[in-house]
Order: structure tokens, then sequence, then C-alpha cells
């Protein structure tokens, strides 16, 4: 402010503070003045003529007992949405709505039909607007959807077991090898980890795509996924960077991974949970085996930077726990509350953490390859990111059902 | 929020068979969340009700309403019938809150039943109230002048002359390009050409089996008779016990190539396109490709509520279900309003800007 008072003398100090204050002010009041014209005068523009733009987006559909339907909707258009009529497997079907069949815009309503799904089978849900215009929804197969009782929470986090922390817990229990390779296996063990992570972040980013693609657009679709990476990416970045420029020690490098790497697998829980409450993971036993397999590998990421301390016991079980244990909550979460825009964020948020740990690491294999003065693009590095790559891309396989 | 004990629940006591009937109603199952044994016969319906008023007819009376057109005789002494057909742009509501974008002939859909004897001399006056061009096309035999391919521009007027012939059940459509658009919008109806010597006495019924494609994708979301999705189903049409019934039936679908009139507990005699006296058949089940149509005849034998529908089953859960309730007595239906009592004959009408 100093810069922009008046030089030639105090008394009009105040007048400048005020001044300053009007330009500030002044846009926002223009601003203000322009939208009463705009409300007065309709801009000029001529009365809307066009039919109301419709857009309603059918969230999920559960089947809480037999004989009933339940559809969850969100009307993410600029104008209210009037549900008219609704149709099951192109038949039109008695329904209840709450709270009101007109949806406000960002507004969400619940359909209750007593439909007899069939088990096993498909079923398509089409609403039919006031105006004609229709939304439709498949349900891939028909099962009755779990009700949160103590059996379904503890089976659910068995599952999250079994996909999150287990896997996790074994990749570390490599450590003591890790441990006795020579420098150059460090660089390939620390470039395989590099390898998997990008694998992860681009699976993660994908799999976030996919999700908000089924979301109402006014949520911001791809580009929020996007901005919550890279906000996610930077916010961590800044986070222990605060009074020293120094990078963070190798332990806390670990734990960063694990933390990236727990909020990929609370989006792996999410979907496999989602999946699961939706019938359309039949292949139960083999997908857990899959994706034992897969994330087995990321307990090997978690203990590369470690190689050169002594972690206590201690922070073995606190970085698998990190980095497995998210996946017992997002099975619950896509289990029980199944929501795209969280599950969307969540794996935006872990897609970011992904990033930033890409960086980390890259940058210790960097300072490495410095202090042993060998190249950093060496076959052997380019060979272990490969590697991760590879097995990753392997091991996905068998979790694609 | 809809209750879903609506009319047509009350229905379902009538027709579930006694052996499904619980004592708790199955619709309040499933409000209260429990599990449903059951789920009625009609829950396949629409919720709530068309508001005919607002649509300018009632679908009831437009099963009975005939426009004998006005007659005079002719100096050769034929008699001389003047119809008048004003084509106009009109939401209409199709199925209980679902507003449809039609084209209409007088404000209705289908338009007016236009009734005549075989011979007459037919005289009718078309007025395009509508923004776009329409034409009014006449099955029968007539000179090629009279053909109705010439597109009437919006505002104008056109006088449509020839003899009735031959006998039997036609319609009338417009045959403005895009032919499937003027048609499937709503401008058609029934023309028949009464025999010289009538048909026997008879509850004679008009039923166009009509659909409306509501989203323009090129499928139909809905399906009736009359226009109105389930109307018949939640208001069934009265009928009297042993009295022949004679129905109109035309199929003025489009998108779908076919569609079919089931009569439950009950055969039928069809008169093919109504041109002879003599059935040709005696079924329950008959299939209509677009644009044809037949006369039907039968009565009932048992008091009661009937289903009749398409028997092409996703026809008939789209809408196109319907019920006759037969009593020992009847009932009357009420009539439509005569076109030129109504002081604006399109004062519901919202003429529609645009491309719709």
């Amino acid at each position: 402010m100093s810069a922009l008072s008046d030089p030639s003398g105090v008394p009009q100090r105040p007048w400048w503070r005020r001044s300053l204050m009007l330009s500030a002010l002044l846009p926002l009041l223009l601003l203000g003045v322009l939208l009463a014209i705009i409300v007065t005068t309709q801009t000029g523009l001529g009365d809307r003529t066009a039919p109301p733009i419709e857009e309603l987006t059918i969230n999920r559909i559960t089947l809480p007992v037999a004989n009933q339907l339940v559809v969850n909707v969100t009307n993410g258009g600029p104008d209210p949405v009037t549900v008219a009529q609704v149709q099951v497997d192109d038949a039109y079907w008695m329904f209840e709505i709450t709270p009101n069949k007109t949806i406000p815009r960002l507004g969400s309503a619940t359909i209750t039909l007593p439909y007899p799904w069939v088990q096993d089978e498909p079923h398509l849900v089409t609403i039919i607007t006031t105006n004609g215009v229709t939304f439709a929804h498949q349900l891939a197969v028909a099962t009755r959807t779990p009700s949160i009782t103590i059996e379904t929470v503890g089976r659910y986090a068995l599952l999250g077991i079994y996909v999150g922390f287990i896997p996790v817990s074994l990749g570390l229990l490599w450590f003591p090898v890790l441990r006795r390779l020579g420098r150059s296996g460090m660089q390939v063990i620390l470039s395989l980890t590099i390898g998997l992570l990008v694998f992860l972040l681009v699976d993660t980013l994908a799999e976030a795509m996919d999700v908000i693609a089924d979301t109402a657009p006014i949520f911001g679709g791809s580009s929020l996924v996007l901005m919550v990476t890279l906000i996610s990416c930077g916010f961590l970045m800044t986070l222990g960077r605060n009074r020293t420029q120094i990078p963070p020690s190798r332990l806390q490098l670990a734990y960063r991974i694990a933390l990236g790497i727990g909020l990929h697998n609370l989006g792996e829980g999410l979907a496999i949970g989602a999946a699961f409450a939706s019938g359309s993971a039949a292949l139960g036993t083999f997908l857990v085996i899959g994706f034992t397999l897969h994330n087995i590998t990321e307990g090997i990421g978690i203990a590369a930077p470690l190689t050169r301390e002594r972690p206590s016991m201690a922070h073995f079980v606190g970085l698998a726990a990190l980095a497995g244990l998210p996946a017992v909550l997002g099975v619950w979460i896509g289990g029980f509350i199944y929501n795209t825009v969280l599950t969307a964020l969540f794996l935006a948020l872990g897609a970011g953490a992904i990033a930033q740990v890409i960086y980390e690491v890259g940058y210790l294999l960097y300072r490495q390859s410095n202090d042993d003065r060998t190249p950093l693009f060496s076959k052997a590095v380019f060979g272990g990111f490969v590697a991760g790559v590879g097995i990753m891309y392997a091991t996905a396989l068998l979790v694609t059902a | 929020m809809m209750g879903l004990a609506g009319s047509a629940m009350a229905l379902n006591a009538s027709l579930a068979p006694a052996s499904a009937q619980t004592p708790t109603h199955p619709s309040s199952n499933q409000h209260s969340g429990q599990t449903g044994d059951h789920v009625s016969l009609m829950a396949n319906m629409v919720m709530g009700d068309v508001d005919n008023k607002r649509n300018n007819f009632d679908p009831l009376a437009l099963l009975t309403d005939f426009d004998y057109g006005t007659v005079t005789t002719l100096p050769d002494g034929r008699t001389l019938r003047e119809y008048t057909l004003i084509a106009g742009d009109q939401l209409i509501e199709i199925a209980p809150g679902v507003m449809f974008p039609a084209w209409s002939y007088n404000g209705r859909v289908p338009g007016p039943t236009l009734r005549c004897t075989e011979g007459d001399r037919l005289r009718i006056t078309f007025i395009n109230g509508s923004s776009h061009p329409h034409s009014v096309h006449f099955h029968g035999i007539h000179p090629a002048n009279m053909d109705g391919l010439e597109a009437i521009p919006s505002g104008e007027t056109f006088i449509y002359e020839f003899d009735a012939e031959p006998f039997g059940l036609h319609l009338y459509h417009c045959h403005t390009v895009p032919l499937r658009r003027h048609i499937h919008k709503g401008l058609y109806g029934v023309f028949i050409v009464d025999p010289p010597q009538p048909r026997p006495d008879a509850h004679e019924l008009v039923m166009v089996m009509n659909a409306f494609d509501t989203n323009f994708d090129g499928a139909n979301e809905f399906y009736a008779v009359n226009t109105v999705a389930f109307h018949y189903a939640k208001h069934p049409i009265p009928l009297k016990l042993n009295e022949l019934v004679r129905i109109y039936l035309v199929n003025i679908t489009e998108f779908d190539l076919i569609n079919s009139f089931h009569l439950h507990a009950n055969m039928f005699h069809v008169f093919r396109t109504g041109t002879q006296l003599q059935p040709h058949e005696f079924t329950d089940t008959i299939m209509l490709a677009q644009g044809e149509r037949h006369i039907l005849e039968f009565r009932y034998k048992f008091p009661g509520q009937f289903m009749f529908h398409a028997h092409v089953s996703e026809f008939a859960e789209l809408g196109w279900m319907s019920l006759f309730n037969v009593t020992e007595t009847g009932a009357t239906l009420p009539t439509m309003p005569t076109f030129t009592e109504q002081a604006d004959p399109f004062g519901v009408c919202t003429l529609i800007t645009g491309e719709l």
C-alpha cells in the first residue's frame, strides 16, 4: 500500500485510502449495476422460446428388497426437471418419488417402484420428464443391495484387508532382500518403483475419468478430476517444505508413497465395494486374488527408499496400515453409500498424491546417481522402469473382470 | 409426491385373481420397505391422470364422436356433406404429465371422425392455422387433384371435393414432407364411408391406434388407442351385456411396422378395411400394418372387466392397454363439444416457434 500512497503529504492519506478502496470496489459496483440492468431488461435478447434444457443423471439403482427398485437421481441441468413417468424394461411402472417430482437445479430425488426384478438379470430404468425427454440407466446385474449389518461390515472389511493391507504387507517383507542389493540394484528398484507408480497414476486417473463421466456434468467432469489431482499434488509438494528447502527424509518419503498408494487403494476399494454391491463383480474370489497379486508390488515401492535406513518394526506396520487399510474404508463407502462424485474425488486425490511421490522418488534417484556419478538414464534404470510398468500391467489383467 | 394407490390400483381389486389378493395392499408393503410378496397386475401403469379440459378432448368422448358434416341436397338429389378441418399447433398431454408438441386437426388428436354414406358428395374446407405447411390426404377413390399431395401454406385454405367411395373404413392424414413427422405429430383422423344399406345397429366405437415419440429419437415412448396412454385402463369403456359392439379400428402408429389388437375372453368378426359386408375371419387377435384398418364386431356374453390391448406386449406395457367394463345396463359415454361451439378452438394451443 505504501507504494500507492501520495508522496505530497500525509493529510491526504485517508482520502487515498478511501480512493483505493473505491477503485477496488468500483468493478464490483459496476457489476451490480450491470446485473440490475440485466434482471430488469432481460438482456434485450428477447424471451427464451426454446424448451428448457433438461439434464437428469441416474446416480444409482438399488434393490433393498424383493419386488422393489430404488432409483436415485440428480438434476445437473440449468432448469428444474419434473419427472412425469418412469419405465422399467420398456414398461410404464407405478412409482413414488420423494421429496418432490419436480427436482430443482442440483437437487436430488428418490424414486421407489414396486418392480419384480429378476436375480442376475439386467434391468433398464428410463425416466420421462414433462417434456417427453428420456433419461435411462442400466442396472448391469440385479442382486439384492446389501444393507449395513455387522456381518456385511465385517465381510467388506475382510475384502479390503485382502486387496489392500495383506498384499502391501507381503510386499514390505522383501525389505531385507532389497537391503542386500548393491547400489546399482538400488537404482533398479527405485526406477521399478517409479514404473509401478506411473502405472498407478495413469490407472487412477483413467478410473477417475470413467467414474466422473457418469456424474451430472454440472459437477465439472474431467476438469474437476484434473484440477483436484493438480491441487492434491501441489499441496503435498508444499507439505514439509515450509521452513527448509530440503526434500523430505527417506522415511518421510516412504510415508508419502504409502499415503499415495493408500489413496489409490481407497479408490480401488470404492470400485470393488460398488461392484460387489451392484452385483457386477460376480467373479468374487478370482477378483480378490487378482487384486492381491496386483497390489503386492506396492509394498516394494514403499520399502524402496528405506534401504539405507533401519526403521523400527512399528514404522513398517504404520506404512502397511497407511497404504493398505484405506482399501477397507473404500470398500465400505463403495458398498454402502456409493457416490460417484465422491469416488471420483478420492481417485483424483490419489492421483495427485501418486504424481507427487513419482517426483520425490525421481529426485531420490537423481541424487543417488549424482552421488555415484552414474548416468541417470542408464539401461538398468530404464529396465527397472519398464519392469515396474510391465508387472503392474500384467497383474492388472487379472483384475479386469 | 404421488401416492401409489391411484385410481388404477382400485382396478386391482376387480382384476387380480382372488388367490393373488392379500390382506395387506402390495404397494403399502413396498412403502414400508418390507418384502412385497407380489406386484399388482396394474402396477404396470402411468401415474396420475391427464387434464382432458386442457387437452380439449376426452378420450372417452372421442370413441363415439362422429362428424356427419353440414348436410344439404344437391340439385341432382344427391347429398352434399361439408366439413371443416383446421390444422393447428398444440401442446397435448399424451400421458399424465407428459406434454407433446402436436400438430392437430380441429384441436384434437386424432382429428374428427368424418362420416358419410357411399355416393355422397363431400366438400372439405381445409384451413391451415399451423406454423407449417400441411395438407389432407384421404384414402378412398378420388381424382388426382384431390389427393392432398400439395402442401397448403400456413394461413391458406384449400377445398377438397370428391364423391364418397367405396364404402369402408378409411382414414385421412397430412401428406406433407417430411411425411413421417407430419403424421406422427398428430395429423390424422378416421374417415368412415357407410354402405348404402346401413350396417346392423350396434354400439359403435372409434379406436385409432397411435403412438408418440416424445424425445424424437425415431422410436415411440407412448402407445395408445386415441392418444392417451393407459386412459381406458384407468377409465374402462362401459359396454352392455350381449349388445353388438362395432369397433372402427385404425392403425396410424409410426416407426413400428405393425400394431395389433387382442380382445380378452371373447372372439370378434373381422371386416377387413370394412369394404365388404361379409366377415373375413372370426378371431381374438388381429395384426395391422401402418395405415391398415378393420371393422371388428362382437358381443360380451359375461359381465365383468375385460382387457383389450396390443398383443405386441411392449406396446401394451408402454400404454396400449385398455379395459371394457361389461354390465347389464351399460352406461352412456361423455360427448365432445361440437367444434363450432368453441369460441376459441385453439384457446389451449400454444403456437410453437422453432423447429418442433
